[in-house]
């Protein structure tokens, strides 16, 4: 489904990806953890092109993505992307941010996308935010919405960004609670996170990213318990 | 008490005398319809204007952002009446248009080199995570831009705008210099039919006031509708 060739991406002059060749299929739940630094959030940004790679080749559903002239936006619309801060759309309600995409792309009729967005609200169970202004919510609820708002587009991949990371603590749960529901239905799903308790839960596999490359990988349990790499050992051995 | 009352009553004289007598009020009623015309023209062209040139300032491409850079430094670094003369005399010395458009086109001219840096500095201000949302769940560049950062864009730089607009209607003051009559023309006639100075000057400061009041009140309550999704 998501096939990466050899990618590379600097940022002036530091290499962020040094060469990362991976192949990640439907249904899949990958995992993708690293010291900070590492790229592994460049990497996941890489597959939607919200950064473009210098070099190398990636491939979604079998159609090389960074070609010349290929139409990004088409190939958005099949990706949904969660970010660490929400980026939730301060000036729209709850349910005009869910809705905003699919009606202007002409995915669907406004009717059709506030039926999406009231089933949407109901499986993060915000029904009754639908509303209000982000301002009017808590972190977590902030994040579930923009989940909800990304499965508006019914997305074939879904890409999470640290999507805890910005959360109190008590917040945490809830939003993986709905990405483990994700995981559940059969979403093809990426996620960058530091959350070793949800990778080794829900995870089907794990890649360790340091210094721009995939230094290990494996079933998280394996990972986890009989990390093969030194500077897996060593990571594991902080954040643990 | 006889002075107030005698003073009062070369005051009413004086009035009637500048504003009653050959109907004068009504060059000053002509005064605000042109000076109106003008000032909503020009505000209008100054925001496409101001727009556009944000958006060259604001693109990756060089060539559009020496436009920006050029038409912002040499407006803001000439003189409005002289920018208002080259383009009465010069520009469209032999376009047959109403006085008051190639006015306002000028006024346009000018202020959307302001507008301009007011709205880029709008379009900054919004944080890069807005753009990248939008762009992840596949809207284009110009969606996104319309949807989701100029609504929010707008709303950060609704005062200074507002400032723009009332510095820009009294910018139009100076229209008299290419022979319209706008209130400040028609305050100055006036003074110089009945040789009176107070009177028409203060009228003009006074309708000038009144008018940008008006307009404060009705754009204050503008940024309040504005600012509904801000509530708690």
């Amino acid at each position: 489904m998501i096939k990466v060739n050899d990618l590379h991406k600097s940022f002036e002059d530091v290499e962020v990806l040094k060469g990362i060749t991976e192949e990640i299929d439907e249904g899949e739940v990958v995992v993708i953890i690293g010291p900070s630094g590492s790229g592994k959030s460049t990497f996941l940004r890489c597959l939607n092109l919200l950064e473009k790679p210098e070099k190398g080749e990636i491939y979604i559903d079998g159609e090389m993505i960074n070609a010349p002239k290929v139409d990004v936006n088409r190939i958005r619309q099949k990706m949904g992307m969660v970010f660490q801060h929400f980026n939730l759309f301060p000036h729209l309600t709850v349910r005009e941010n869910i809705t905003l995409a699919p009606v202007k792309l002409k995915k669907m009729s406004k009717e059709e996308a506030d039926a999406k967005a009231d089933e949407l609200l109901k499986m993060v169970d915000l029904v009754e935010k639908a509303d209000s202004y982000p301002s009017q919510l808590s972190g977590g609820q902030k994040q579930r919405i923009a989940i909800a708002r990304s499965l508006a587009m019914e997305p074939e991949i879904m890409l999470f960004d640290e999507p805890t990371s910005a959360l109190d603590p008590e917040m945490v749960g809830e939003v993986l609670d709905v990405m483990k529901n994700l995981a559940k239905s059969g979403m093809t799903m990426v996620v960058v996170t530091h959350e070793m308790g949800f990778a080794k839960e829900v995870g089907t596999r794990l890649l360790f990213i340091d210094e721009g490359k995939v230094l290990e990988q494996g079933n998280p349990k394996d990972v986890f318990a009989n990390p093969k790499e030194e500077r897996t050992k060593v990571f594991f051995s902080k954040v643990l | 008490m006889n002075w107030l009352s005698e003073w009062g009553l070369d005051l009413a004289q004086t009035f009637s005398r500048c504003f009653i007598e050959d109907d004068r009020y009504k060059l000053l009623l002509k005064g605000i319809g042109v000076t109106v015309e003008i000032s909503l023209l020009s505000v209008i062209l100054g925001l496409i204007i101001g727009f556009v040139i944000a958006i060259c300032s604001l693109s990756n491409n060089k060539f559009l952002n020496a436009i920006g850079k050029v038409y912002t430094d040499v407006i803001r670094g000439t003189p409005s009446v002289t920018q208002l003369m080259i383009i009465y005399f010069v520009v469209f010395a032999t376009v047959n248009l109403p006085k008051w458009i190639i006015a306002s086109i000028a006024f346009g001219i000018n202020s959307g080199a302001y507008v301009s840096e007011i709205i880029r500095a709008g379009i900054l201000s919004i944080d890069k995570g807005q753009t990248e949302a939008g762009r992840s769940l596949g809207l284009n560049a110009s969606q996104t831009m319309f949807n989701i950062v100029v609504p929010q864009a707008v709303k950060n730089i609704f005062p200074a705008l507002c400032n723009e607009f009332i510095t820009l209607i009294k910018e139009t003051a100076i229209v008299g210099y290419v022979g319209l009559v706008d209130i400040q023309k028609a305050g100055d006639f006036i003074k110089s039919n009945t040789f009176e100075a107070f009177m028409p000057l203060i009228m003009t400061a006074v309708i000038y006031f009144v008018m940008i009041k008006i307009l404060t009140i009705a754009l204050d309550r503008f940024e309040k509708w504005l600012r509904k999704s801000e509530k708690r």
